[in-house]
């Protein structure tokens, strides 16, 4: 190609900056807004084109692909109702940071403001849920904003960005090229942490006599597993993983105390109760970790390292704030602590860590393994056994999703694909297909149940079209679960609209769509149903599993209340 | 406590609508809000005048921060500053109430700028608390219309923001 610029419409000019952004893949649903870009897309081979059956399941497949590779998740649809349907999506991926970058058709500029067909204001409807979004006015702006969209979601606290893209915006021409790099003046994220903060931090990690590291999905985000993982075995304290932090340090490890938080392990939410410091790692104190906040850590000194100082005594004030990149941070520490002579041995940790044998001696997560009932738990279980901890592993919202996180041990970051902020039901199925289109060769199971499964189901049909073979493992127990649990619990078990009468057969519903449906209904019967499944090369295995319905999640903390208020199951209460 | 933070922010569209946005979807409460370009006019300067514990300003100053369209935030509180604002009024204003007026307009250096039979339209500028003062100090029935800009601010001596 010579040195002149090439002179392209705006719909060719869109493709070829993702081309050179490096994108590769793109879920999408066409309508009026973005027929220019449909015809730009019909021409080449080079970015291939998804299409989706809701816009919603567009967002979600996006987003999960992003969270399983770190590459940003990239979504195209059309003005009005495309818009605004992916607006769950677009909120969802805003609440765990996820990097996703959503394409939005409008409608054209001459009719903005209109009342058009189709027409949304799409950048206001969208922006309390986005890190940023832009409303593209000309084509000369569509490149760089398009570089600029990238940019901003996947660098500092990543998150979602809107480009809205009026249609003649698309049918307009001008000469392409594609910015190298992007600097905006008003944009510009910390990635080293203050040294003379880290200084302080390594002081009060030396004087910790019941250290307690606490990391969360900031440790994933900046892909930082290995230097959490050197940091905490450098140091021998106990380590906890919030729900979106599952997987950045081994989960089958000995430091490893389990999740903390209202499902958390009795140890790890005793060991926060009791620590006299906390090292937060990339975590954000949510309201279903650190439970009533007058209660939470009452004797601990606190370092917190996160990449957004908005983070940073939110909820809880810290003592140490260390802003920055937490791979960056966690490298620069560990540098400082190898030049420490003081910090505590394993003799100085033997007391708090016998305190936290004796905890882990109650085996909170025990269950009846014997049951012929089959117990969710043990579903989780013996898929966790068939897949040796190595599958990808998407879930829906409610109690299936806490058994997934409880009884899966992740040992690599990005295996654990779920809704933790924003808690959005109907996010695993079509967050499956995004990851299984990501790693076509790696093993990927949806573990749900039978009230989220039907909020994203039509995407059964966009697997079956592009051949996209999971395991969808449904948890049913003819209940919202967690919703059941609640009523049960704090509302004298009137289970108000709880209870799903009339669900489909499952079996003949997956068949339907193309698919293979199993119903499996005695524990016997979990295990070759299982490895059936996971052999399964083409096709979606959709496995109904008959489970026990009056089953709940514990260890539970109940809203408002403290880390060592923890309830075990029922018949073990503790004194 | 009630604090003053001046931005200086890309003026683009929409820029407005993040910062109130944010106030609204977090809960704070904004006292008044002016905004317009500066100097350079790709960049605006909002003064924005709002109330809360520490705890609450820092995360305030966070948030605002964090906009991708904020180039600067500082509040004018963590040092020497002036504020002013500008108030336009018209007052009813016949007979002896005429003079009257007039003479609490040159007290609080205001400006008569405009004048018809029955009233008057007085111009205004200083700190907040001087123009609730020369409210209170008039009769409530002589008032017309009250129309104030809300507050801008600057700091004292070399410091500028830029």
């Amino acid at each position: 190609m010579g040195k002149s610029k090439e002179v392209l419409r705006g719909a060719e000019i869109f493709i070829r900056a993702l081309k050179d952004e490096g994108i590769k893949h793109l879920f999408g649903y066409p309508g009026g807004s973005v027929l220019h870009i449909y015809d730009a897309l019909y021409k080449q081979d080079d970015v291939e084109h998804i299409l989706v059956r809701h816009e919603q399941g567009a967002t979600h497949a996006a987003d999960a692909y992003a969270r399983a590779t770190g590459e940003p998740g990239v979504v195209l649809v059309t003005s009005g109702p495309g818009a605004t349907n992916c607006v769950t999506g677009i909120a969802t991926a805003y609440m765990d940071s996820i990097p996703l970058v959503v394409f939005t058709g409008q409608v054209p500029t001459h009719l903005i403001g209109n009342d058009a067909f189709q027409e949304v204001d799409a950048v206001g409807v969208t922006r309390p849920c986005v890190k940023h979004n832009f409303l593209v006015k000309n084509v000369e702006d569509l490149a760089a904003t398009i570089k600029k969209a990238f940019y901003v979601a996947t660098t500092g606290r990543p998150g979602p960005v809107v480009v809205d893209i009026p249609k003649d915006i698309t049918a307009d021409s001008c000469e392409y090229e594609y910015p190298k790099s992007v600097d905006m003046r008003s944009y510009k994220p910390v990635m080293k942490g203050h040294t003379g903060q880290m200084k302080r931090a390594v002081e009060l990690i030396a004087s910790a006599k019941r250290p307690m590291i606490y990391s969360g999905g900031g440790a994933i985000l900046s892909n930082a597993d290995k230097e959490l993982t050197s940091f905490t075995r450098k140091l021998g304290f106990p380590i906890t993983n919030t729900l979106m932090g599952l997987g950045a340090y081994p989960g089958t490890d000995k430091q490893f105390v389990g999740m903390l938080g209202m499902h958390g392990t009795y140890e790890a939410n005793m060991a926060m109760h009791q620590c006299d410091v906390l090292i937060a790692i990339g975590a954000r104190f949510d309201d279903r970790v650190t439970g009533d906040l007058e209660q939470f850590c009452p004797s601990a000194k606190i370092i917190h390292i996160d990449i957004d100082p908005s983070s940073i005594s939110k909820n809880i004030p810290v003592d140490i704030p260390i802003v920055g990149d937490v791979k960056h941070v966690l490298r620069d520490l560990s540098a400082l602590l190898d030049s420490r002579k003081d910090l505590p041995t394993a003799k100085d940790l033997e007391p708090w860590w016998d305190q936290i044998k004796e905890w882990r001696g109650i085996d909170c997560l025990k269950y009846d393994r014997e049951s012929e009932i089959i117990k969710p738990q043990f579903v989780v279980e013996k898929l966790y056994e068939l897949t040796k901890g190595d599958a990808y592993i998407t879930s829906d919202v409610g109690q299936h999703q806490m058994w997934a996180a409880q009884y899966y041990k992740f040992d690599k970051p990005r295996r654990w694909i779920n809704s933790g902020g924003l808690g959005t039901m109907g996010f695993g199925l079509p967050a499956a297909m995004g990851v299984k289109k990501a790693f076509p060769d790696e093993t990927v199971a949806c573990i749900t149940g039978d009230a989220s499964i039907v909020m994203c189901l039509q995407e059964l049909s966009t697997c079956l079209q592009y051949g996209i073979p999971f395991t969808v493992i449904n948890l049913n127990n003819r209940y919202m679960g967690m919703v059941r649990q609640w009523q049960e619990f704090f509302y004298e078990s009137r289970y108000s609209h709880s209870y799903m009468e009339a669900l489909p057969d499952f079996v003949k519903l997956a068949e339907s769509y193309g698919h293979i449906g199993m119903r499996i209904e005695k524990s016997a019967d979990v295990e070759s149903a299982l490895k059936e499944a996971l052999n399964e090369k083409e096709k979606v295995v959709f496995i109904d599993f008959i489970t026990d319905e009056t089953e709940n999640v514990y260890p539970m903390i109940a809203a408002g209340k403290g880390h060592h208020e923890m309830h075990l199951s029922p018949n073990r209460e503790l004194a | 406590m009630r604090h003053i933070l001046s931005l200086l922010m890309e003026n683009e569209t929409g820029a407005l609508s993040r910062v109130a946005g944010l106030f609204s979807a977090r809960a704070y409460n904004i006292e008044s809000l002016t905004v317009a370009p500066t100097e350079d006019p790709t960049v605006s300067r909002m003064t924005l005048v709002t109330s809360g514990s520490d705890e609450v300003i820092e995360q305030i100053t966070k948030h605002l921060n964090k906009l991708v369209d904020v180039i600067k935030v500082i509040d004018l509180n963590e040092s020497r500053h002036i504020e002013r604002e500008l108030m336009l009024i018209k007052l009813q204003a016949k007979g002896k109430n005429r003079e009257e007026i007039k003479r609490l307009v040159d007290i609080f250096r205001g400006r008569i700028i405009d004048v018809t039979e029955n009233t008057y339209t007085i111009e205004m500028t200083g700190a907040g608390d001087k123009l609730d003062a020369f409210i209170n100090a008039l009769d409530e029935k002589d008032i017309l219309e009250v129309v104030r800009s809300g507050i801008s601010g600057i700091a004292r001596g070399d410091k500028a923001i830029q």
